[in-house]
């Protein structure tokens, strides 16, 4: 028995050794995958836990995970005005740091989201948080402030009275800071030591939600873009406008997602399949089904899924875009999707999420039930999923 | 005041004395040094790290250093405090309640220093900071205030005589500045018999001269600046859209938050204009916040000057999400609004309004008189 427990123990360690970061919105490279195995089917408030941790406030951000700590996101006050920024250890949810920052940017917003908003970005070096408000600070694994900007005290004239999401990404050793607005509208380039811009190129004044994708094609690191009917890739280098296509469809609201060389763009439409041919796309296949709303995409398996406000997920073939198969799940879905160990977990506003077999066939493997709040796409990392409520960060996984 | 002296004299002589290492004046004049774009991130960086390095000694001066930063400097100024008192509780060192206590009193430190104060009073002792808020339902830290007001009235709630509540009430109303706990306290008010104008108490103004629709062309009229831009004459005829002529008309409108609905007085237009005319009266010059609300895109004129725009469409309102900084001159001051309508067809995109309110930096109201002419001039 002893070798068991002691095999057991081995596997626990090892997966927890091997842990695989999970750094942006919606993991690496912003595809909502992660490549692990032994993640959970079955959980509930009391059971399939490793730990939970009560939340000072509200978000609707993405918990992030790299080098061993969680960094996540809240807003607290009357006026939503009061960010905060935590580190949580990722093996015993035991809070390492907590930083405050009053917001210097307007906090009106659409009642369901909040100034937590846009997910932080970590790196080894620690973590890049933005909030709804414009307000940017760069902290060292240990809570040290590295930086900080209030991006509206730059640029006052930034609006988005709906309230902004787009959370930032790393590509190439910089910060990737999306700012679509009705006001002074651009995507720049941080420095991640100083914070300072390293460039910074006008958009179109548009309201927009959207995180970038950070594709290298050529050797070349491009930025990708969407906005309101057009997507548009810059040099990851310079900013340098590459190429740009109108009409495909791209949303304003979710991200897209990038697999085999296909760039699956969500839109008000549905998803559209755009493959890079010469210089531009050629769209590959159109599916007005698949259409999430607020939720992103994901492409796995060679299948896309798209879970809808109408608590419905699609599944189609991501070569072909037909349609496979629709599965109504409990409630409706703001997070997006995710999917590893051949399971898709997609996560409605209250808190129950649906564990679906990856395939091409609609198999229900369990529905589990937090029962709060539940608006922020959680992490995979560690063999754990890290959902965040409106109230608690619960760390779900075999301990 | 002797005794606030003497709390912070006990706290230079206690564990936390200063490092002889750590220039805190330096330290603190690089962070409040900050500038756009991240200029003097990094001696900012350097300067935090020597404050949160020296420890609870710093703790005071990183407070007082609130007074005159910006609010750049001053989130780089807050999150220093955070480092500080972590760090405090870790080495098992309990932050100095009486110096607290002492700065958090003093009205004249700034609002968000004493308001952290407060917050690292209560992480230690809650009935001590509970205790603080009995005199604070006027604090110029609104969060204080605000907290103080709530405690206030959950006190009032177990007594039912209107004879106690009403003065009560009343106190607590005209000390509200945030707009939810205005209308707990003018609902608290009248159901004990008293009378609250949440209209007034705010600052709305309720009586406009309006002229539009000015045509505005794919949404150029933002930037258009029409003869009522240049001057305000209520007997001038002006030429709209289509040709339409009209002039200055009197609207007041009865809405308790000041809204002036412009379908409903002018008409449903698109790619159109309206001004909206008010003249407020003040004894002497006082400088006041101009905060205003609006699905449509919005400018504001002061005595002809412009104080404030934001050209953003049917994205939500919501009050006070507009703010522009301006000053009342003694005597008659002339207040222009303009608003814009674009052509979006949705349903949820017709709506064409405004509402504005002229507060102090508080929110709270200014002596001022609404003397807009009521009369049509032809």
């Amino acid at each position: 028995m002893n070798r068991f427990i002691a095999l057991a123990m081995l596997v626990v360690a090892s997966l927890h050794a091997h842990a695989e970061d999970w750094s942006q919105f919606r993991g690496q490279n912003g595809t909502g995958i992660s490549s692990e195995a032994g993640l959970p089917v079955k959980w509930s408030k009391t059971e399939g836990l490793r730990w939970s941790m009560p939340l000072p406030a509200r978000g609707v951000s993405s918990p992030v995970v790299r080098g061993g700590i969680v960094y996540i996101t809240c807003s607290s006050g009357a006026l939503d005005n009061r960010l905060h920024v935590l580190a949580y250890d990722v093996k015993t949810g035991k809070e390492l740091w907590h930083r405050q920052l009053a917001a210097t940017g307007g906090t009106n917003c659409h009642p369901m989201t909040c100034m937590a908003a846009p997910t932080p970005v970590a790196d080894d070096s620690g973590v890049y948080a933005m909030f709804a408000t414009g307000d940017l600070a760069a902290y060292d694994t240990d809570g040290t402030l590295r930086w900080y900007r209030s991006l509206v005290g730059d640029y006052p004239s930034i609006t988005n009275q709906v309230g902004m999401a787009a959370s930032p990404v790393l590509a190439d050793g910089k910060l990737i800071v999306p700012m679509d607005n009705a006001g002074e509208s651009f995507i720049a380039a941080l420095d991640r030591k100083s914070g300072k811009n390293l460039w910074k190129v006008g958009r179109e004044r548009e309201i927009g939600w959207v995180t970038p994708l950070v594709h290298v094609y050529e050797g070349k690191t491009e930025v990708i873009m969407s906005g309101r009917g057009v997507v548009t890739a810059y040099y990851g280098e310079t900013g340098e406008k590459l190429w740009s296509q109108k009409g495909t469809g791209p949303s304003d609201i979710a991200s897209a997602t990038f697999q085999e060389g296909v760039l699956y763009s969500p839109g008000r439409g549905g998803t559209t399949a755009l493959k890079a041919e010469n210089g531009t796309f050629k769209e590959l296949w159109k599916s007005p089904k698949l259409n999430g709303g607020m939720s992103s995409p994901l492409v796995y398996k060679n299948i896309v899924y798209a879970a809808t406000g109408a608590g419905v997920v699609n599944a189609a073939d991501a070569v072909t875009g037909k349609p496979l198969w629709d599965e109504r799940f409990k409630g409706k879905a703001s997070a997006s999707p995710l999917a590893g160990d051949g399971k898709v977990y997609v996560f409605n506003e209250k808190g129950l999420t649906t564990v679906l077999k990856a395939a091409d066939k609609t198999e229900i493997l369990a529905e589990n039930d937090l029962g709060e709040e539940t608006l922020g796409t959680p992490a995979i990392s560690g063999g754990a999923i890290f959902i965040r409520t409106d109230k608690t960060l619960f760390c779900v996984g075999v301990k | 005041m002797l005794g606030r002296y003497l709390a912070v004299a006990v706290v230079l002589l206690s564990p936390f004395a200063a490092r002889a290492d750590v220039d805190y004046p330096a330290a603190i004049q690089a962070i409040k040094a900050v500038g756009r774009e991240g200029a003097g991130n990094e001696a900012a960086a350097a300067g935090w790290k020597q404050l949160v390095g020296g420890g609870g000694i710093a703790l005071f001066p990183t407070l007082k250093a609130f007074d005159g930063a910006s609010p750049t400097a001053a989130n780089w100024l807050r999150s220093a405090i955070d480092g500080i008192a972590q760090a405090e509780k870790k080495a098992g060192r309990k932050l100095p309640m009486e110096a607290l206590i002492a700065f958090v009193q003093e009205s004249q430190n700034a609002s968000a220093a004493r308001r952290i104060a407060f917050e690292l009073i209560a992480n230690q002792d809650k009935t001590t900071a509970n205790g603080l808020l009995e005199s604070m339902v006027n604090d110029p830290s609104l969060e204080l205030r605000r907290d103080a007001i709530a405690a206030e009235i959950e006190k009032l709630k177990p007594i039912s005589a209107t004879l106690t509540l009403k003065p009560a009430y009343e106190k607590l109303f005209a000390a509200s500045r945030d707009p939810d706990q205005i209308e707990q306290l003018a609902k608290l008010v009248e159901k004990a018999e008293g009378k609250a104008d949440i209209t007034k108490h705010m600052g709305f103004i309720t009586k406009w001269q309006l002229a539009g629709p000015f045509d505005s062309p794919m949404n150029a009229g933002f930037g258009t600046p029409y003869p009522p831009e240049k001057a305000i004459d209520l007997a001038t005829e002006f030429t709209g859209k289509a040709g339409a002529k009209f002039t200055w008309t009197p609207n007041e409108t009865k809405q308790t938050y000041g809204i002036v609905d412009l379908n409903a007085v002018v008409g449903k237009h698109k790619h159109a204009v309206i001004y909206a005319f008010a003249a407020i009266d003040v004894e002497k010059e006082t400088a006041v916040d101009f905060r205003a609300g609006s699905q449509n895109a919005l400018q504001i004129f002061v005595n002809g000057k412009k104080i404030f725009e934001r050209e953003e469409y049917h994205h939500g309102t919501k009050l006070d999400q507009h703010l522009g900084k301006g000053t009342l001159t003694a005597g008659k001051n002339q207040i222009l609004v303009k608003i814009c309508q674009n052509d979006q067809s949705e349903q949820w995109a017709q709506v064409f309004g405004f509402q504005l309110r002229i507060c102090d930096h508080l929110g709270g109201p200014v002596p001022m008189q609404i003397v807009t002419p009521t009369t049509t001039n032809k």
